[in-house]
């Protein structure tokens, strides 16, 4: 599912950052952990195409979104992942709605408050939205947020999820609750998934296999035991 | 009525000029502070200092700068002349030139800092999801930006309006067809017609709380926003 074998540098004043690690997984459900600081949300951006790398080759879901000896470097736009930032990166200026009909919507207008569209409305009423589609999205809870940068994502039917600690921001009961709607709802769509995190409970959930990286590094790998029932 | 007569076209070209200027700033304005709030290259705190310069320099020197530039015998002039047959001085076209110069950093400062302002992510989250640079720049830049943007360019307006100095050196003051309101103010008291300064005064007041009003009208709203 994924192949990636990464190289990059930054530089920023006296400090200095290597990021040089591979990383192998077949299971489509891999947890990238580790301290803050160790290169796991830039590891995430490289593979969406955010942060160019310096070197090396992104293979994922069959697909070669970057290959520094072949010259291949996809545009973020091209690479059709969905990307869930930490603090869900929802658009101010548009509705619930708005959002979810973001990406289906080409061209240099937003979608309007009325869009009308099957998959939207599908994505709203799954996620418990509907209710609330036409409200700004400063007005929703953490957890509606949350669906709503999900939901924008996966009506554009993504090859893979990149999972930026998707549940840092939440209060415990939920969080516990919205990890087995997201493991469920993997499950469903078959789509690979790579989630970065470092908080235990989220490997228990979804690494199938789990990598934990320090400073730039992988410093150990292991795949887990079959997820209990 | 006579006062109404002198009054009207000074009124209409002060309007006409103001306009274009504000709006050729809504591009070249809008336009720099965009490009010096997304890319860091040398010299970008040098290039934002010398566009700032029409902010802080008083107008007649600018004035005289760009009759340097566009003058007949300037390098830029010249060359408009002898090649398009255009000539800037002494025209209206030249007062929009004068405004737009000085009405500019009104508007590239501004709309520079709202721009720095709209959080990076989100425009990265929109590339994720499949848009195109320019579709992102008119769909999520733009409308977290525009309050500020538009701020500027009412100042800008309300600046260009009340341009005198540099207006006055590219294009003169010539009833009808390059005195502005500003200059027929300052012509009228010259001439000592008191009638006259006294409605141009006044008309000159009205236009600028006119501006005002439109300017409070856009505050941001607290409930709702955008």
């Amino acid at each position: 599912m994924l192949e990636l074998s990464l190289r990059k540098t930054l530089i920023s004043g006296k400090r200095c950052f290597a990021l040089e690690l591979e990383l192998h997984d077949t299971t489509g459900s891999l947890v990238v952990m580790g301290p803050s600081g160790a290169g796991k949300s830039l590891l995430l951006r490289m593979i969406a195409g955010l942060t160019r790398p310096d070197a090396g080759r992104i293979c994922l879901a069959g697909r070669v979104l970057y290959d520094s000896s072949a010259g291949i470097d996809l545009p973020p736009q091209a690479r059709q992942l969905a990307y869930l930032f930490q603090d869900y990166a929802l658009f101010p200026h548009l509705t619930v709605r708005q959002n979810i009909a973001f990406g289906l919507k080409r061209g240099w207008l937003n979608p309007g408050r009325r869009h009308a569209d099957r998959q939207v409305d599908t994505w709203l009423d799954r996620f418990g939205l509907t209710s609330m589609q036409h409200q700004h999205v400063d007005e929703l809870s953490g957890g509606q947020r949350q669906r709503t940068a999900l939901a924008r994502a996966l009506v554009l039917e993504p090859r893979a999820l990149l999972l930026d600690e998707p549940f840092a921001a939440l209060d415990p009961a939920l969080r516990q609750h919205l990890r087995s709607e997201l493991a469920e709802l993997q499950q469903r769509l078959g789509v690979p998934l790579l989630l970065i995190s470092h908080d235990h409970d989220d490997l228990a959930h979804f690494g199938r296999q789990s990598v934990y990286l320090e400073r730039g590094r992988v410093s150990s790998l292991q795949r887990e035991q079959p997820r209990p029932a | 009525m006579m006062d109404m007569q002198a009054a009207l076209p000074a009124l209409w070209l002060s309007l006409k000029v103001a306009g274009w200027a504000t709006a050729i700033n809504l591009v070249l304005g809008v336009g720099t502070g965009f490009f010096l709030a997304r890319f860091r290259f040398p010299g970008r705190d040098l290039l934002d200092t010398l566009l700032t310069l029409p902010m802080v320099m008083p107008p007649t020197v600018l004035g005289y700068y760009l009759l340097v530039l566009v003058g007949r015998n300037g390098a830029l002039g010249s060359w408009l002349y002898d090649n398009l047959g255009i000539s800037l001085m002494f025209s209206w076209q030249g007062a929009v030139l004068a405004s737009s110069v000085v009405a500019f950093p009104l508007v590239f400062k501004p709309a520079r800092a709202a721009f720095e302002n709209v959080d990076s992510q989100l425009e990265q989250a929109a590339r994720v999801l499949g848009l195109p640079a320019l579709a992102i720049f008119f769909r999520v830049t733009m409308p977290l930006a525009w309050r500020g943007i538009l701020a500027g360019l009412l100042l800008a307006f309300a600046r260009a309006l009340g341009e005198f100095g540099a207006t006055l050196m590219i294009a003169g003051s010539i009833p009808g067809r390059t005195q502005t309101l500003s200059i027929a103010v300052y012509e009228a008291v010259q001439a000592g017609q008191d009638d006259q300064a006294h409605f141009l005064v006044l008309l000159t007041s009205l236009v600028c709380i006119l501006v005002l009003l439109g300017a409070g009208a856009l505050k941001p709203r607290t409930a709702g926003g955008y």
